[in-house]
Protein backbone atom coordinates (compact mmCIF):
# COMPACT_ATOMS: atom_id res chain seq x y z
CA UNK A 1 0.00 0.00 0.00
CA UNK A 2 0.94 3.62 -0.25
CA UNK A 3 0.80 6.60 2.05
CA UNK A 4 0.00 9.90 0.41
CA UNK A 5 1.65 13.21 1.22
CA UNK A 6 -0.47 16.10 0.09
CA UNK A 7 2.32 18.05 -1.54
CA UNK A 8 4.33 17.90 -4.73
CA UNK A 9 7.80 16.33 -4.82
CA UNK A 10 9.15 19.65 -6.17
CA UNK A 11 7.19 22.89 -6.41
CA UNK A 12 5.49 23.63 -9.71
CA UNK A 13 5.13 27.19 -10.92
CA UNK A 14 3.87 28.46 -14.24
CA UNK A 15 4.35 32.05 -15.43
CA UNK A 16 1.55 32.41 -17.98
CA UNK A 17 -1.48 30.75 -19.54
CA UNK A 18 0.10 28.72 -22.35
CA UNK A 19 -2.04 25.86 -23.73
CA UNK A 20 0.43 25.26 -26.56
CA UNK A 21 3.13 24.35 -24.05
CA UNK A 22 0.61 22.11 -22.26
CA UNK A 23 0.07 20.26 -25.53
CA UNK A 24 3.78 19.51 -25.72
CA UNK A 25 4.06 18.62 -22.02
CA UNK A 26 1.32 16.01 -22.25
CA UNK A 27 3.92 13.81 -23.98
CA UNK A 28 5.34 13.19 -20.49
CA UNK A 29 1.86 12.51 -19.12
CA UNK A 30 0.45 9.90 -21.47
CA UNK A 31 3.26 9.39 -24.01
CA UNK A 32 5.33 6.28 -24.68
CA UNK A 33 8.25 7.46 -22.54
CA UNK A 34 6.15 9.45 -20.08
CA UNK A 35 5.81 9.21 -16.34
CA UNK A 36 2.68 7.02 -16.43
CA UNK A 37 4.42 4.46 -18.64
CA UNK A 38 7.45 4.54 -16.33
CA UNK A 39 5.44 4.07 -13.12
CA UNK A 40 3.34 1.23 -14.52
CA UNK A 41 6.36 -0.46 -16.08
CA UNK A 42 8.49 -0.50 -12.92
CA UNK A 43 5.78 -1.37 -10.43
CA UNK A 44 4.63 -4.26 -12.62
CA UNK A 45 8.12 -5.66 -13.17
CA UNK A 46 8.65 -5.90 -9.38
CA UNK A 47 6.87 -9.23 -9.06
CA UNK A 48 9.17 -11.39 -11.14
CA UNK A 49 12.55 -9.67 -10.74
CA UNK A 50 15.19 -11.13 -8.36
CA UNK A 51 14.52 -9.96 -4.81
CA UNK A 52 17.70 -7.87 -4.59
CA UNK A 53 16.26 -5.26 -6.96
CA UNK A 54 12.54 -5.36 -6.09
CA UNK A 55 12.96 -2.48 -3.64
CA UNK A 56 14.59 -0.31 -6.28
CA UNK A 57 11.73 -0.82 -8.74
CA UNK A 58 9.26 -0.13 -5.92
CA UNK A 59 10.92 3.15 -4.94
CA UNK A 60 11.49 4.45 -8.46
CA UNK A 61 8.02 3.38 -9.62
CA UNK A 62 6.53 5.27 -6.70
CA UNK A 63 8.59 8.36 -7.47
CA UNK A 64 7.37 8.26 -11.08
CA UNK A 65 3.83 8.75 -9.79
CA UNK A 66 5.05 11.82 -7.91
CA UNK A 67 6.48 13.08 -11.21
CA UNK A 68 3.20 12.29 -12.98
CA UNK A 69 1.46 14.47 -10.43
CA UNK A 70 3.90 17.33 -11.10
CA UNK A 71 3.32 17.06 -14.86
CA UNK A 72 -0.45 17.01 -14.27
CA UNK A 73 -0.16 20.16 -12.16
CA UNK A 74 1.89 21.87 -14.87
CA UNK A 75 -0.62 20.98 -17.61
CA UNK A 76 -3.51 22.01 -15.40
CA UNK A 77 -1.97 25.39 -14.59
CA UNK A 78 -0.98 26.06 -18.21
CA UNK A 79 -4.56 25.49 -19.42
CA UNK A 80 -6.69 26.51 -16.42
CA UNK A 81 -9.50 28.87 -17.50
CA UNK A 82 -8.21 29.03 -21.07
CA UNK A 83 -11.12 29.76 -23.42
CA UNK A 84 -12.17 27.27 -26.09
CA UNK A 85 -10.79 29.75 -28.63
CA UNK A 86 -7.40 29.78 -26.88
CA UNK A 87 -7.35 25.97 -26.75
CA UNK A 88 -8.30 25.78 -30.43
CA UNK A 89 -5.55 28.24 -31.35
CA UNK A 90 -3.05 26.07 -29.43
CA UNK A 91 -4.02 22.98 -31.42
CA UNK A 92 -6.14 21.60 -28.58
CA UNK A 93 -9.51 22.00 -30.33
CA UNK A 94 -9.90 18.24 -30.75
CA UNK A 95 -8.89 17.74 -27.12
CA UNK A 96 -11.56 20.24 -26.06
CA UNK A 97 -14.22 18.39 -28.06
CA UNK A 98 -13.48 15.12 -26.28
CA UNK A 99 -12.40 16.27 -22.82
CA UNK A 100 -13.30 19.94 -22.21
CA UNK A 101 -10.35 21.17 -20.09
CA UNK A 102 -9.87 17.82 -18.37
CA UNK A 103 -6.50 16.13 -18.48
CA UNK A 104 -6.24 12.88 -20.37
CA UNK A 105 -3.58 10.23 -20.87
CA UNK A 106 -2.53 10.81 -24.45
CA UNK A 107 0.68 11.92 -26.11
CA UNK A 108 1.44 15.32 -27.64
CA UNK A 109 -0.24 14.20 -30.88
CA UNK A 110 -3.41 13.12 -29.05
CA UNK A 111 -2.79 9.36 -29.35
CA UNK A 112 -4.30 7.68 -26.28
CA UNK A 113 -2.03 5.87 -23.84
CA UNK A 114 -1.58 2.14 -24.40
CA UNK A 115 0.19 -0.54 -22.36
CA UNK A 116 1.82 -1.56 -25.66
CA UNK A 117 4.30 1.20 -24.68
CA UNK A 118 5.63 -0.93 -21.82
CA UNK A 119 6.97 -4.42 -21.44
CA UNK A 120 7.62 -7.01 -18.74
CA UNK A 121 9.76 -9.64 -20.37
CA UNK A 122 10.42 -11.69 -17.25
CA UNK A 123 14.15 -11.78 -18.04
CA UNK A 124 15.69 -9.48 -15.42
CA UNK A 125 18.45 -8.19 -17.71
CA UNK A 126 16.02 -7.45 -20.53
CA UNK A 127 13.64 -5.68 -18.14
CA UNK A 128 16.33 -3.52 -16.56
CA UNK A 129 17.79 -2.58 -19.94
CA UNK A 130 14.32 -1.47 -21.02
CA UNK A 131 14.12 0.62 -17.85
CA UNK A 132 17.48 2.26 -18.56
CA UNK A 133 16.39 3.00 -22.14
CA UNK A 134 13.10 4.46 -20.86
CA UNK A 135 14.94 6.82 -18.49
CA UNK A 136 17.23 8.04 -21.29
CA UNK A 137 14.27 8.58 -23.63
CA UNK A 138 12.41 10.50 -20.92
CA UNK A 139 15.53 12.62 -20.30
CA UNK A 140 15.70 13.45 -24.01
CA UNK A 141 11.97 14.31 -24.08
CA UNK A 142 12.48 16.73 -21.17
CA UNK A 143 15.37 18.33 -23.05
CA UNK A 144 13.26 18.91 -26.16
CA UNK A 145 10.36 20.29 -24.11
CA UNK A 146 12.75 22.68 -22.32
CA UNK A 147 14.04 23.75 -25.76
CA UNK A 148 10.48 24.57 -26.86
CA UNK A 149 9.49 26.29 -23.61
CA UNK A 150 9.94 29.99 -22.91
CA UNK A 151 8.56 29.77 -19.38
CA UNK A 152 11.49 29.98 -16.91
CA UNK A 153 9.34 28.96 -13.92
CA UNK A 154 8.10 25.87 -15.71
CA UNK A 155 11.61 25.05 -16.92
CA UNK A 156 12.84 25.02 -13.31
CA UNK A 157 10.52 22.10 -12.59
CA UNK A 158 11.37 20.41 -15.89
CA UNK A 159 15.11 20.61 -15.15
CA UNK A 160 14.49 18.95 -11.81
CA UNK A 161 12.54 16.14 -13.49
CA UNK A 162 15.25 15.73 -16.15
CA UNK A 163 17.87 15.30 -13.42
CA UNK A 164 15.77 12.59 -11.75
CA UNK A 165 15.81 10.62 -15.02
CA UNK A 166 19.61 10.69 -14.88
CA UNK A 167 19.69 9.45 -11.29
CA UNK A 168 17.17 6.68 -12.03
CA UNK A 169 19.16 5.56 -15.06
CA UNK A 170 22.26 5.17 -12.89
CA UNK A 171 20.30 3.22 -10.26
CA UNK A 172 19.02 0.79 -12.90
CA UNK A 173 22.58 0.39 -14.22
CA UNK A 174 23.68 -0.42 -10.67
CA UNK A 175 20.88 -3.00 -10.47
CA UNK A 176 22.27 -4.69 -13.60
CA UNK A 177 25.71 -4.77 -11.96
CA UNK A 178 24.20 -6.41 -8.87
CA UNK A 179 22.51 -9.07 -11.01
CA UNK A 180 25.75 -9.65 -12.95
CA UNK A 181 27.79 -10.28 -9.81
CA UNK A 182 28.95 -13.74 -9.01
CA UNK A 183 27.17 -14.74 -5.88
CA UNK A 184 26.70 -18.26 -4.62
CA UNK A 185 28.80 -20.27 -7.06
CA UNK A 186 27.38 -23.48 -5.63
CA UNK A 187 25.64 -25.63 -8.21
CA UNK A 188 22.02 -26.27 -7.42
CA UNK A 189 21.32 -29.11 -9.80
CA UNK B 1 35.77 -15.80 -15.46
CA UNK B 2 32.04 -15.31 -15.27
CA UNK B 3 29.09 -17.67 -15.19
CA UNK B 4 26.42 -17.70 -17.88
CA UNK B 5 23.59 -18.23 -15.39
CA UNK B 6 22.88 -16.81 -11.94
CA UNK B 7 20.67 -18.32 -9.27
CA UNK B 8 18.48 -16.83 -6.59
CA UNK B 9 16.07 -18.06 -3.97
CA UNK B 10 12.73 -16.28 -4.12
CA UNK B 11 10.65 -15.70 -1.02
CA UNK B 12 8.03 -18.41 -0.62
CA UNK B 13 4.98 -17.52 1.41
CA UNK B 14 3.14 -20.23 3.35
CA UNK B 15 0.08 -19.16 1.37
CA UNK B 16 1.47 -19.75 -2.15
CA UNK B 17 -0.60 -22.67 -3.42
CA UNK B 18 1.45 -23.52 -6.52
CA UNK B 19 4.29 -25.97 -5.86
CA UNK B 20 7.15 -23.53 -5.18
CA UNK B 21 10.22 -23.30 -7.38
CA UNK B 22 12.83 -22.78 -4.67
CA UNK B 23 15.70 -21.76 -6.89
CA UNK B 24 15.27 -19.59 -9.95
CA UNK B 25 17.85 -18.73 -12.55
CA UNK B 26 18.46 -16.11 -15.19
CA UNK B 27 20.85 -15.80 -18.08
CA UNK B 28 23.84 -13.45 -17.87
CA UNK B 29 25.37 -13.74 -21.34
CA UNK B 30 28.95 -12.68 -22.17
CA UNK B 31 28.06 -9.30 -23.72
CA UNK B 32 27.23 -8.06 -20.21
CA UNK B 33 30.90 -8.43 -19.28
CA UNK B 34 32.57 -7.06 -22.42
CA UNK B 35 32.74 -3.27 -22.77
CA UNK B 36 34.27 -3.40 -26.25
CA UNK B 37 35.49 -6.52 -27.97
CA UNK B 38 39.30 -6.67 -27.74
CA UNK B 39 41.25 -7.27 -30.97
CA UNK B 40 42.68 -10.70 -31.66
CA UNK B 41 40.10 -12.63 -29.66
CA UNK B 42 40.55 -16.40 -30.26
CA UNK B 43 38.22 -17.89 -32.87
CA UNK B 44 36.64 -21.33 -33.26
CA UNK B 45 39.03 -23.74 -35.02
CA UNK B 46 36.56 -24.53 -37.82
CA UNK B 47 34.11 -22.41 -39.79
CA UNK B 48 31.49 -25.14 -39.34
CA UNK B 49 31.74 -24.88 -35.57
CA UNK B 50 31.49 -21.09 -35.74
CA UNK B 51 28.39 -21.35 -37.92
CA UNK B 52 26.84 -23.83 -35.52
CA UNK B 53 27.46 -21.48 -32.58
CA UNK B 54 26.36 -18.34 -34.40
CA UNK B 55 29.60 -16.51 -33.59
CA UNK B 56 33.24 -16.64 -34.62
CA UNK B 57 34.41 -16.24 -31.03
CA UNK B 58 33.91 -18.82 -28.25
CA UNK B 59 34.09 -15.98 -25.69
CA UNK B 60 30.84 -14.56 -27.10
CA UNK B 61 28.93 -17.83 -27.10
CA UNK B 62 26.04 -18.15 -24.68
CA UNK B 63 24.41 -21.56 -24.21
CA UNK B 64 20.65 -21.87 -23.85
CA UNK B 65 18.92 -23.65 -22.19
CA UNK B 66 21.16 -23.84 -19.18
CA UNK B 67 23.32 -26.92 -19.78
CA UNK B 68 23.61 -27.46 -16.01
CA UNK B 69 19.87 -27.72 -15.65
CA UNK B 70 18.52 -31.23 -16.13
CA UNK B 71 15.34 -31.99 -18.03
CA UNK B 72 15.38 -28.97 -20.33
Amino acid sequence: MWYYEKKLQYPVKVRECNPRLAKFLVEQYGGADGELAAALRYLNQRYTIPDKVIGLLNDIGTEEFAHLEMIATMIYKLTKDATPEQLKAAGLGDHYVAHDSALFYNNASGVPFTTAYIQAKGDPIADLYEDIAAEEKARATYQWIIDLSDDPDLNDGLKYLREREIVHSLRFREAVEILKEERDRKKFF
Amino acid sequence: MFTQFKYWKPYISPFDPCEPIRIKSYSTPPQLYIQFQPPGLPQYPTAKQALHCGTLWPDLFSPYPNPEKKGN
